[in-house]
């Protein structure tokens, strides 16, 4: 296929070219980019939930104030703050230190009226360093906001779930002399997940919706694609001039996370049918006197 | 997550170490890329337009390295200021407001008329309408102080949208910008009389980093002496003032 002059083409032809060129390249990198993100991103914030969940009924006071401070501060703050704030923050909080490191004997200020300066060495990554370093640095940020942000929720739903264990299963595993640790591990997880399923499902629907929220972080992920090729176009400036086509590349997004949406949805209907066997749930005797 | 944190803090830490030997320092050009023919991205993806050509320029005279972002330019200045990289270059106009917060080179265009653009044969009430502006840019603190409804909008493209479907009466942008969305577009043509904002277009800077500053002023005047951005002026902004 030659696209060398897009301008004698027409029809079938013209669209290959141009939904080829690099500009759509890059907007179906950014599809992977979400989907990276997403898998990620889901269970390093599951492992922060777990972690905060596990702190927050902790029986040693500064551990349990830890996790539940974090659960109250996290949920209280609006996401776009957080996501404003954090991103920033989280950066110049490890040039500080790498400052620190490398650069002991600097004598300017770090704050320098507006400016946060800190010396080369300790730029993250380095000024020196490709294009892609300074992406992929960029993506690990949002990867940890995302995990913070949505671990604090999770946290809170595990917390829950934890709590839902009905009291007979803890009390039987007591008598049989199995200690708090125990206890833990091999009666409460395995039984908490059927009651936070529900709550978990929810945080990873709004995960999906909230990626659009990258492009908040630096990162150009599908939205913003879609708004820069669907935006009107004139010849001077592309060999693919159009109009204002905009309606049609949201199109293109909306049927993109429906579609998803609906496969997670598939996907956890099936876990929690799994997770639902042999429980002291009515779903769970649902499904035995089906089975029956 | 403390632990995470610390983890991930000290992994930073020592990967670092891997890349500090010296290197003579690349400045990275941050820019919006969606205001041509000012700066935008072409179908391959890169940023081109007027500033990338004078960028490359001056680079290459004031002897550096040079890299381009985009960024979006809402965070365009709060970007440049904690260091994400080290000059605006995004048709940014030299006013005091931005620079108590930033500094700014020499400028690199005249004050550049700015133009209202409407539907064809719309009469506009230029005074009491409804204006469309980018958010952040001189044009929306004109319209602001003149006594329109300003109506601002994230990128230059929406503004432009907001006229065709109604919800603004008119734009207020560069004239560079609207002329040639003007020329090739039928239900759209510049109206009313241009207006001068202000100081010219020049590169935005952090306040701390003088040097850089100096560097592309004087590269900047250089090719303001031997006529070079005069040609670039003509070439990409045709209709606007060279020096």
């Amino acid at each position: 296929m030659d696209c060398t002059d897009p301008s004698i083409l027409s029809g079938f032809n013209w669209m290959l070219c141009y939904l080829t060129t690099g500009k759509h390249m890059a907007l179906y990198v950014s599809v992977g980019t979400v989907l990276l993100l997403l898998s990620i991103t889901a269970p390093v914030a599951l492992a922060f939930g777990f972690g905060g969940a596990s702190a927050a009924r902790s029986r040693f006071l500064p551990l349990s104030w830890l996790g539940k401070g974090y659960i109250a501060i996290v949920r209280g703050v609006p996401d776009i703050a957080f996501f404003l704030f954090f991103v920033i923050a989280l950066d110049q909080a490890f040039e500080w230190l790498r400052h620190q490191v490398k650069c002991p004997d600097w004598d300017e200020p770090i704050r320098q009226g507006n400016d946060f300066v800190v010396c080369a060495a300790a730029k993250l990554p380095l000024g020196t360093s490709p294009q892609w370093m300074h992406e992929t640095y960029g993506f690990f940020l949002a990867v940890l906001t995302f995990s913070i942000v949505f671990g604090a929720f999770a946290a809170n739903v595990l917390y829950g779930a934890m709590k839902a264990v009905p009291r007979a299963q803890i009390e039987t595993a007591e008598a049989y002399g199995m200690s708090r640790r125990q206890t833990f591990w091999r009666i409460l997880v395995p039984q908490m997940w059927v009651y936070a399923l529900p709550g978990l499902s929810n945080l990873w629907m709004v995960l999906i919706k909230a990626t659009p929220l990258l492009f908040l972080l630096g990162i150009e992920d599908i939205v913003y694609w879609a708004r820069e090729l669907g935006g009107a176009k004139t010849a001077r400036f592309t060999d693919y001039p159009h109009g204002d086509w905009r309606m049609w590349y949201f199109l293109a997004l909306l049927i993109f996370y429906l579609s998803f949406t609906k496969v997670s949805e598939v996907v956890l209907d099936r876990i929690m049918a799994r997770l639902t066997k042999g429980q002291a749930t009515a779903a769970g005797e649902a499904q035995r006197k089906a089975a029956v | 997550m403390k632990k995470l944190i610390i983890a991930t803090a000290a992994l930073a830490v020592s990967a670092g170490a891997v890349f500090a030997e010296g290197h003579a320092k690349t400045v990275r050009l941050g820019t919006e890329g969606a205001y041509p023919p000012y700066n935008f991205l072409n179908d391959a993806g890169e940023v081109d337009g007027f500033e990338r050509v004078l960028g490359d320029e001056l680079c290459k005279r004031a002897e550096l390295t040079c890299e381009w972002v985009t960024n979006d330019w809402d965070s365009i200045i709060p970007n440049l200021v904690s260091g994400n990289y080290d000059a605006i270059i995004a048709g940014m106009s030299i006013t005091a407001e931005r620079d108590e917060v930033i500094d700014f080179t020499s400028n690199y265009t005249q004050p550049d008329p700015s133009a209202y653009l409407a539907l064809d044969g719309a009469s506009v009430d230029f005074e009491g309408g409804v204006i469309a502006a980018q958010a952040g840019t001189i044009q929306a603190s004109h319209i602001a102080s003149s006594g329109a409804t300003l109506v601002e909008f994230a990128t230059p493209d929406e503004t432009i949208a907001a006229v065709r479907n109604g919800e603004a009466d008119a734009v207020l942008a560069d004239k560079a910008y609207l002329s040639p969305i003007a020329e090739e577009s039928a239900d759209v043509a510049i109206v009313g009389e241009d207006v001068l904002l202000g100081g010219g277009i020049g590169m935005g800077i952090r306040e701390s980093d003088t040097e850089l500053k100096e560097k592309f002023s004087a590269a900047i005047d250089s090719m303001k002496a031997d006529g070079s951005l005069n040609a670039l002026i003509e070439e990409w902004l045709p209709g606007s003032a060279t020096f």
